[in-house]
């Protein structure tokens, strides 16, 4: 593997993704919007929504308490007001918190693949002494790494968030569990190569950026459906449970981007027009 | 010693689903030379560039390029070989600095020469003052020339270039000329010159492959290309307005000349003779018929007539 080549293509895609607004924009506004403005409001906000004269507290006492055995074991000893923010910090936001590596990960390699075509700039890379393998690898680089960097980034800013937005309920710092360490270091990773090998995937079908981004979009839907079990208590992120999830990813990301390696060939691609 | 031919392909052809891009091409291009690659649109010129590239893999037939089989060592032969596309192919969100130092980097251009090799490419292409600038801020001359230094930053072999003065203003197509025959002559690099426009092919090239629907319909130099299509010699002369109709009719009297073709306006005529040997007598003819001779020049076939021909089918000089 010419490690230099493989460089020097991730220094281009990434500085292209940086000055590009089209492409830069979702990736600032998503991490924001979850990793910090969410956690802040729920965090701060709970403990005085509850306070409010005409709150309704005894419906979601009732939710609360209808919750799994085991997910309830992890509420003990809490007060209402702290049982609601660890519930909402820890559990309910903790699907969302993928949507970051999916969402990355996917407009990266829609811009990366798919964006190259368009931009007409995919030939002159063609004709350079770089296998199919290490222009793959390359490839695959630009979109994982900036997706695994900007979870663990998120996350700081999340458990960061989290913790101070809840100090006056919390009164220690709660945040992060173990369930969270493997959300972030296995299961994270193993959705950006999800939603990378989907994208991969698409791009070969499609000639530009946005095709590429909108039809790969679909594969936040198992996200959302996790978001949903979660609120509805259908399940809640133990360590083992978040572990599955996490292999479960990686074997469906491994697929997806063993299928988009085989696709990825020069012959092809110049072929397909 | 005859060196061995920096390209040979024998029989090469590749196929996409019911089209033949390229029909079993036969081909020898020897180090330092210029070959002009010719065709309208369609004709298999790009599909030719990538198979000996080993960007596509061909049906049938085989080709060695620079000692080395495309389809099978083809990094190793990239490595080797400069490629300017026909689109510039330039990323546009990226400085020209930033274009031409990645390149290098892929290109395997050692850390320590590669800013001094951009720096040089984009001095000789007149681009250092916008180096730090976006290509997207440039002009479509400006994207051309990058392009083309970024097809030299490795210092190829081989360079293969498709329209390379396409969109270039006709200063900086001199430059490119000037370049192009300075690194035939120079050094032993052999330049693939795929183009429509073909006063340049006939300018630089050495010789010309005509391709047509993927064959090639003819190879050899613009000269020995003409003498295949027109036999004989074709000559232009001038005289004076009032000795026009004496001139046509001495010409008529003689049996070995031909295609007689008086000039619009003025006072020119050009014609044919089968041999070189019948110039003297013709022109003693016409001066005893009291002629002024005023000028008589060579009238060569263009590489435009030669490539219309070929394309027609029929042997007839443009004048």
């Amino acid at each position: 593997m010419n490690w230099r080549a493989i460089r020097a293509i991730i220094r281009r895609d990434m500085l292209a993704v940086t000055r590009s607004k089209g492409v830069l924009l979702p990736l600032i506004i998503v991490p924001m919007l979850f990793m910090i403005i969410l956690p802040g409001a729920f965090g701060y906000f709970t403990p005085i929504i509850n306070q409010l004269p005409g709150g309704n507290m005894s419906e979601i006492e009732l939710f609360l308490n209808q919750l799994p055995p085991a997910m309830l074991a992890q509420f003990e000893g809490y007060s209402f007001d702290q049982m609601m923010i660890v519930f909402m910090l820890v559990y309910m936001l903790a699907p969302l918190f993928l949507i970051i590596p999916l969402m990355v990960a996917s407009v990266v390699a829609a811009d990366s693949f798919a964006g190259e075509k368009e931009r007409k700039t995919l030939e002159a890379l063609i004709y350079t002494p770089t296998t199919d393998l290490e222009l793959f690898t390359a490839k695959v680089l630009s979109a994982l790494i900036p997706a695994v960097s900007v979870s663990l980034v998120g996350f700081l800013l999340y458990a960061l968030t989290a913790n101070i937005a809840a100090w006056p309920t919390m009164g220690r710092v709660f945040f992060p569990n173990t369930a969270w360490v493997i959300l972030v270091l296995w299961v994270a990773p193993g959705t950006a190569a999800t939603g990378l090998g989907a994208t991969v995937m698409v791009s070969s079908k499609v000639n530009s950026f946005q095709e590429a981004n909108q039809i790969a979009g679909v594969i936040v839907l198992p996200i959302l459906a996790l978001v949903v079990a979660q609120i509805t208590g259908v399940m809640y992120f133990s360590n083992l449970l978040t572990f599955l999830l996490g292999l479960f990813f990686w074997t469906g990301g491994s697929v997806l981007l063993y299928l988009g390696a085989r696709t990825f060939r020069r012959s092809e691609i110049l072929a397909r027009g | 010693m005859q060196k061995q031919p920096a390209i040979i392909t024998q029989g090469l052809t590749r196929c996409f689903d019911e089209i033949t891009a390229v029909d079993h091409l036969d081909l020898e291009i020897y180090p330092g030379e210029v070959l002009g690659f010719i065709g309208h649109n369609g004709a298999g010129k790009t599909t030719t560039v990538r198979l000996l590239n080993g960007v596509l893999t061909p049906t049938s037939g085989k080709a060695q390029v620079l000692g080395l089989d495309p389809s099978v060592d083809g990094a190793l032969l990239r490595q080797r070989t400069g490629v300017l596309t026909e689109t510039p192919s330039v990323d546009e969100r990226l400085t020209g600095y930033e274009n031409l130092s990645i390149f290098g980097a892929l290109y395997n251009v050692p850390a320590a020469d590669l800013d001094r090799r951009v720096a040089d490419l984009l001095e000789l292409f007149q681009l250092s003052e916008r180096a730090g600038d976006r290509v997207s801020e440039y002009s479509k001359g400006m994207k051309q020339k990058l392009a083309l230094a970024r097809a030299m930053i490795h210092q190829p072999e081989l360079l293969f270039l498709d329209e390379p003065t396409s969109g270039l203003d006709p200063v900086i197509t001199r430059q490119v000329h000037t370049l192009i025959q300075d690194l035939s002559k120079n050094g032993d690099h052999t330049v693939f010159l795929c183009t429509h426009n073909l006063a340049e092919a006939q300018r630089l090239c050495d010789r010309v492959a005509v391709l047509e629907n993927g064959k090639m319909v003819a190879l050899g130099s613009p000269a020995a290309l003409a003498q295949e299509l027109w036999k004989g010699v074709h000559l232009e002369f001038e005289t004076a307005y009032d000795a026009l109709p004496g001139a046509l009719r001495t010409l008529e009297t003689l049996p070995d000349v031909y295609d007689v073709i008086q000039g619009e306006g003025q006072p020119v005529i050009s014609l044919s003779l089968t041999y070189r040997e019948q110039v003297p007598g013709m022109v003693a003819r016409l001066v005893e018929a009291g002629v002024p001779l005023y000028r008589l020049t060579p009238k060569d076939p263009t590489l435009e007539d030669i490539y219309f021909a070929l394309h027609e089918n029929k042997p007839e000089v443009n004048r």
